[in-house]
């Protein structure tokens, strides 16, 4: 080159990476093994899969043990790693009435075929930090083991093997009665094919698949906003959880050789919510009927599989009153990665557009002083 | 074509409609609503001119579909079936509610200008009184600041508004007022043709009777065309030259206004007559 | 970086971007949408440049990269540095060497050629984005060319500021049809988009838009007959270079605190610099001639 460039910032962001990665370890304990945040950090390798769009909780865990921890970080480094895989195949939907159940609840009837089932939940017990836990060593972690599975009388293959029954879905009694609104477009287009946000832009109005799609991959901490927001007054949706389920569903794809075979993938766990509402949509005539919401995410996220539910039911309001009735409102804001990205790119420099702007304010202000 | 409107055969249904919807409706069964499928035939079978220069009446009570009538006009919706001719588009030899929604944009800036009975609706409140009106002469490619603004004050001091509000925001206007800059920004491109839909309804009566009075004057100096809607008939007895009587989505009389108030044939027109004070 | 594919993104990915690329082309200045990859660097950094030019860069190629005009800038040298990995490019500062050059917020100083792409960076691509916030509304107004509500936001702020107030993102016209935002630039680089020889691409990651303008295409900064556009201009030149026809920054010296103004296109001041010292050095003539 024919004159010498400053190189400084190179420098800097070379050594600011080095810095990062001192910081990640500079405390000098053992590091933390991907084994370990996969099956401890379960709920935190859920969310980061969910909102990442991604499901490889190997990958998942690799990604929050690089982000530090961070859920978006973690969230956006496995959706930057799915960019660079091609697109092989489309599986089939995935029948959640085959999932393995590790929780099921319903909050319209007290009892409901197969039962109330309420797995491995935090909802009621109480929030007390567990001191003991400061200082828990393996002995004890192996003891909690064999102590529950002792009182179960089962050992820990049985566990992993033993039958779960499946539960016939609490919405399908409702649906028998009539009393739910069955649309009548599918979720498919004409031709077959299913929309797909991630090939194309999204384009409003939007299909329903569309919306589905976009907050399956929306951040929780948005999700949860809007939803509550809809149901805390700016909104009119009055939901019940009809069922809440988690557990794992068999994944096939079409055989690409004999249409008629399917190949099965593997089993991803879940979770599904059908909150009933009451009909909102202004264009369905008829009795009056209740319409279902629909949520489902990677993982255990009960939460944002609820609020998921309920953004559904929101966003057919015809004329939108409130924020979550906006489907460009709702669905243009939830993406985490978008939104951490807009919001964090502001540190960058706009010295360009900073120094445009005072000429424009300095100008304006000439020409007031000069007619004073 | 002489005339300078023409609407033939138009009608507005909402709903999904029947065989039996046209002909169970209308003022004889005294309904819009089709008994059969419930689809609401707003209007059927709307047909009439209007020659240059000339003021027409539209009367009827709400529901007779004349605000609907008059919002395909302006393209606010589209209409179920019907053809408009406009003598200064084409020389009224197209049928201007099947063109692209590009051109009846133009329509609508160059040849068309619209007075609501909600100011919310023909004005952007958060506008200075001139943007209003610049708005309308900017999609006329008018593009000089300064001539601009001689326009705007020129309409306002034709519509009484003082010069010295153009650069304040309708939204701190009285009612009055702002119908004044509503027909203030209709009238920016010297349209051919004028929609005035309930302008003085909810206005108190003095300033009715100003607003009224401003109408007329405007179409004597401008000879500008007309439509004027209104549930009034002491609106329609001031303003027009000849008058339609809608009711239930139809058309059940017409004639000279002067003619019609003398001499009125249908029940109903009748009894609007009568109403009056 | 071998484990991923040569330019990062998949080629099938690669395909779709050129054929947006090229619909963006054949339709000045329209936005066309197109499905947005998560790329290695955040929504808002400049995935929406970086995938065009992933999508257009081959061995061969000569790769500039400037973020406010300067190729130091860290957002620049992290970019290049992703680019030039992936695709194995040969990059440089000097814009008359450049094949390909990717810019956030400024056109380089140096009038570029037939031979030369510029890809800009585009935070929000619509225009339209300050009168309307509904993406659907605003569509509908692009194909209608209903652009009144921008013309009165205009004329508005003359009757209130005497001129108009964008500074940058300033609104053009494009092939006398779309109006356009030509990303962030300063109002200093809009002329350089008329009828130049090169051609421009903008991609908009977050917002998943592509558009261009092509060479010979005319660009019209809206304007009225009595209040003509201008452009930046500054009472003094470059503290470095001297020069007095560049875009320049103002800045502090971190020592003395004193207000001094330098290019804000480092390498042009670079070489400027070199002219100074009367050392060789080649120089490209000004967009204006």
């Amino acid at each position: 080159m024919a004159y010498v460039a400053v190189r400084g910032g190179q420098q800097a962001i070379k050594e600011a990476e080095k810095l990062l990665h001192y910081y990640r370890l500079k405390d000098g304990e053992q590091p933390i093994t991907i084994n370990q945040i996969r099956t401890q950090m379960r709920l935190a390798v859920d969310k980061a899969m969910s909102e990442g769009s991604l499901y490889d909780p190997d990958l998942a865990a690799l990604a929050l043990k690089q982000a530090e921890g961070d859920a978006i970080e973690a969230s956006f480094l496995l959706r930057a790693f799915r960019s660079t895989l091609p697109r092989q195949a489309y599986t089939d939907a995935i029948d959640t009435s085959k999932m393995e159940i590790v929780r099921r609840i319903s909050a319209t009837f007290k009892e409901v075929p197969g039962g109330q089932y309420l797995g491995p939940t935090r909802d009621y017990t109480k929030r007390l930090l567990r001191m003991e836990l400061m200082e828990e060593t393996e002995a004890e972690a192996k003891a909690t083991i064999s102590e529950f599975l002792e009182n179960l009388n089962l050992n820990a293959e049985e566990v992993e093997s033993g039958q779960v029954p499946t539960f016939p879905r609490v919405i399908n009694l409702l649906k028998e009665e009539g009393l739910i609104h069955v649309p009548t477009q599918g979720e498919r287009n004409t031709d077959g094919s299913v929309d797909d946000i991630t090939r194309d832009a999204l384009s409003f109005p939007t299909s329903r698949a569309v919306r589905l799609q976009a907050m399956t991959r929306g951040e929780t901490g948005a999700l949860l906003a809007f939803a509550y927001s809809s149901v805390r007054g700016y909104g009119d949706v009055h939901p019940t959880i009809g069922e809440l389920r988690v557990g794992y569903v068999p994944v096939y794809m079409p055989h690409p050789i004999y249409p008629e075979e399917t190949i099965a993938l593997g089993r991803i766990l879940v979770t599904e919510a059908e909150i009933v509402v009451r009909q909102q949509d202004e264009n369905v005539s008829g009795a009056a009927q209740f319409a279902v919401g629909y949520g489902l995410c990677f993982g255990h996220n009960e939460d944002k599989a609820i609020s998921m539910g309920i953004l559904d039911q929101t966003m057919v309001a015809e004329n939108p009153a409130s924020p979550a009735q906006d489907e460009e409102f709702v669905l243009y804001h939830i993406d985490g990665i978008e939104s951490s990205g807009f919001i964090s790119h502001f540190k960058l420099p706009h010295y360009v557009d900073f120094q445009a702007e005072l000429q424009r304010v300095r100008s304006i202000n000439r020409k007031e002083e000069n007619e004073v | 074509m002489d005339n300078r409107v023409s609407i033939r055969n138009v009608s507005k249904i909402y709903g999904k409609g029947c065989d039996s919807c046209i002909e169970l409706t209308g003022p004889e069964h005294g309904r819009n609503r089709c008994p059969k499928c419930g689809t609401i035939v707003a209007c059927a079978d709307i047909g009439f001119d209007v020659y240059p220069g000339e003021v027409l009446g539209i009367v009827g009570e709400s529901g007779s579909g004349k605000s609907t009538l008059v919002k395909t006009l302006y393209f606010d919706e589209a209409p179920t079936t019907g053809e408009f001719y406009l003598q200064d588009f084409e020389e009224g030899l197209s049928n201007v509610y099947g063109l692209s929604s590009l051109q009846k944009r133009y329509i609508r800036n160059h040849l068309m200008g619209m007075v609501y009975q909600n100011p919310h609706l023909g004005l952007r409140l958060d506008y200075s009184a001139g943007g209003n009106i610049a708005e309308k002469l900017l999609m006329a490619d008018w593009n000089h600041v300064g001539d601009i603004r001689e326009r705007a004050k020129e309409l306002l001091t034709k519509t009484e508004i003082p010069i010295e509000r153009m650069d304040d925001k309708p939204k701190y206007f009285s009612g009055g007022m702002q119908q004044r800059v509503q027909i203030s920004k209709a009238l920016a491109n010297n349209p051919p043709l004028l929609l005035l839909d309930e302008v003085t309804t909810g206005l108190d009566v003095s300033v009715q009777a100003s607003v009224l009075d401003l109408i007329r004057q405007i179409g004597r100096e401008l000879g500008i065309s007309m439509i004027v809607v209104s549930h009034d008939f002491s609106v329609i007895r001031m303003l027009t030259n000849r008058t339609i009587v809608m009711k239930n989505g139809r058309i059940v009389e017409q004639g000279l206004t002067d003619q019609i108030m003398e001499d009125p044939q249908h029940a109903y027109t009748q009894l609007l007559i009568n109403s009056l004070i | 970086m071998s484990m991923y594919n040569y330019g990062f993104l998949d080629e099938n990915t690669k395909r779709e971007l050129r054929r947006k690329t090229l619909k963006a082309v054949a339709i000045p200045g329209y936005q066309v949408p197109f499905g947005s990859r998560e790329m290695p660097v955040a929504r808002g950094w400049g995935t929406g440049g970086l995938q065009v030019t992933l999508s257009l860069i081959g061995l061969g190629d000569v790769l500039k990269v400037i973020d406010q005009g300067s190729d130091d800038s860290v957002n620049a040298c992290n970019l290049r540095d992703l680019i030039s990995e992936t695709s194995e490019v040969d990059t440089t500062t000097d814009t008359l060497e450049a094949t390909v050059i990717q810019t956030r917020h400024r056109i380089p100083e140096e009038k570029m050629t037939d031979e030369q792409i510029l890809v800009f960076q585009v935070p929000t691509p619509e225009i339209l984005r300050t009168v309307e916030p509904s993406e659907q509304e605003s569509r509908r107004m692009h194909a209608e060319r209903d652009y009144s509500r921008l013309w009165v936001h205009l004329y508005e702020d003359i009757v209130e500021w005497k001129e108009i107030r964008i500074s940058y993102d300033y609104p053009v016209l494009v092939n006398g049809h779309y109006i356009c935002d030509p990303s962030p630039i300063p109002r200093f680089d809009v002329p350089k988009l008329h009828q130049a020889e090169t051609l421009f691409l903008f991609g908009a990651g977050r917002e998943k838009r592509i558009y261009a303008i092509p060479p010979h295409t005319d660009v019209i900064p809206l304007q009225f007959e009595d209040y003509p556009f201008n452009v930046e201009s500054y009472e003094s030149g470059c503290e470095k270079c001297g020069s007095t026809h560049t875009y320049l920054e103002e800045s502090f010296d971190s020592n003395t605190g004193e207000r001094y103004l330098y290019c804000s296109d480092t390498s042009y001041c670079g070489k400027q610099q070199l002219k100074g010292q009367h050392q060789p050095v080649e120089i490209g003539v000004g967009w204006n001639g």
